[in-house]
């Protein structure tokens, strides 16, 4: 009877396979930061073919299962990169690695979800504001890093917060298209030793761990960027 | 794109979508079944009644669905007294395991959303109820949860499409469901954009029927909001 403890000395390989889907998640959430802050501007654009951009990658995106944008982002991204290389007369195989992929595709996805909190959050800044800001004499960029981008980070926090919980646990689809992370090296582990329920349990509890550290982490940062804002409703 | 490819496949992947929404059906009627006394147990205000609860939708939402569909297929093997057991019969099969597994899964997140909804019952309306001389089960049964499950039916919805999407993982463990079917098809024509962007337009399909249901729902559960007839003479 095995015990439920003994990992057979794979304890730094899954440790190894944490970081990697700790690095994933990063990576992804920075991406998604960016898309989601493009996306943003793109629905509130004042040219409408920008405004069925941003809508249409938001509505397409949150209608799609992850697992399908993985797929197709892993094995799409090679067709796609050959067929522009092609056009420019490079004719060899390019390979894309998992991890750029699974990046680009939880990217993409946390990028559309996102777009719509800081659309939502940045109409929520009263107009007031920016016109002040521009009477004094701020230009425009410096009008959205100084005014707007602040108050957007606040207001989207708790959205984004959650966004990121799911992303967490998102990074194991990129297990299936070959990177070595959590996921991947517990089923390595559970080919070598048979003992599934005892790695994917392993699994599960460091998953546990790790959306454990996040949340408290948001909350955190959440305390931080209310700084100095009355709580009325409460 | 190559057009021919996309019609040709077509009816295997509508093979595939019927079981996504079987999955999907299924695991949302046991979910939603097992999700009621969960809720119950965990707006309780002993600590000990909703540890239980509130242990089991951490487990759930703390957790990845892969890893959860992974430990009920692949994990409950690894027990001797599981195989030898009568379940054995059901756990074997993938088609149970991911039913099984998203059941469970799904019931965390609904069970969280019937709390939100039972707690914004209005305590008028409970304390009315009570003045009448109902029962707390009475209270419960007649009161409260008609009135929590249609405060819940707008997030529930949401549930319902995250369940869609989520079930694409039951390709995971052998099933042809329609991710599993693309997953089939692109192993032999190896066009990915043509088979994925395809599996996608029926998933967008899904979620487009499944969210005019709700709204259906909505309206339906709501007499009271109905718009005034207005007879033009």
């Amino acid at each position: 009877m095995p015990t439920l403890i003994d990992l057979h000395g794979f304890g730094a390989q899954l440790l190894a396979g944490t970081f990697v889907t700790l690095q994933l998640a990063l990576a992804s959430v920075v991406l998604g930061l960016a898309l989601g802050l493009l996306g943003a501007s793109a629905k509130l654009s004042d040219f409408v073919a920008m405004r069925l951009v941003g809508d249409g990658y938001s509505t397409l995106v949150r209608g799609l299962p992850e697992f399908l944008v993985v797929l197709t982002f892993y094995f799409g991204a090679t067709d796609l990169l050959m067929g522009i290389a092609s056009w420019f007369g490079y004719d060899e195989y390019i390979e894309v690695s998992a991890f750029a992929a699974g990046t680009t595709a939880l990217g993409f996805i946390f990028g559309a979800y996102a777009s719509e909190l800081f659309r939502g959050a940045i109409i929520a800044i009263p107009a007031g504001q920016s016109e002040a800001a521009r009477a004094l004499g701020m230009s425009r960029r410096q009008t959205f890093f100084r005014i707007t981008l602040p108050q957007v980070w606040r207001i989207a926090l708790p959205g984004l917060g959650n966004l990121f919980m799911i992303l967490m646990k998102d990074t194991a689809l990129v297990s299936v298209v070959g990177l070595e992370e959590l996921m991947r090296v517990t089923t390595f582990a559970v080919g070598r030793t048979k003992e599934p329920f005892t790695f994917y349990l392993a699994a599960a509890v460091i998953y546990l761990i790790l959306t454990s550290i996040a949340s408290y982490g948001l909350r955190h940062m959440e305390k931080r960027a209310n700084l100095g804002v009355r709580e009325l409703a409460q | 794109m190559n057009w021919d490819t996309v019609i040709d496949m077509l009816p295997l992947l509508a093979k595939g979508a019927l079981l996504t929404l079987q999955l999907l059906f299924l695991s949302g009627i046991v979910g939603l079944t097992l999700s009621v006394p969960l809720a119950l147990l965990r707006v309780s205000k002993r600590w000990w009644v909703n540890a239980i609860p509130r242990t089991y939708i951490f487990f759930f939402r703390g957790t990845p669905l892969l890893v959860q569909l992974f430990l009920v297929y692949y994990g409950l093997g690894q027990f001797e007294a599981v195989r030898e057991s009568i379940v054995w019969v059901i756990l074997r099969e993938a088609y149970w395991c991911a039913v099984i597994t998203f059941s469970l899964h799904t019931a965390a997140y609904i069970s969280e959303i019937l709390r939100g909804a039972i707690q914004a019952v209005p305590g008028g309306e409970v304390e009315a109820a009570r003045a009448i001389g109902m029962r707390p089960a009475q209270v419960y049964r007649r009161i409260i949860l008609p009135r929590a499950f249609r405060i819940a039916l707008p997030a529930y919805g949401n549930e319902i499409i995250l369940m869609l999407k989520a079930s694409a993982l039951a390709s995971t463990i052998t099933l042809l469901d329609l991710t599993g079917t693309a997953k089939t098809i692109f192993a032999k024509n190896y066009l990915p954009v043509e088979t994925f962007v395809t599996a996608g337009a029926f998933y967008l399909v899904i979620t487009y029927a499944l969210t005019h249901l709700i709204r259906f729902l909505e309206k339906h559960l709501h007499p009271d909001r109905k718009e005034p007839v207005v007879i033009v003479g």
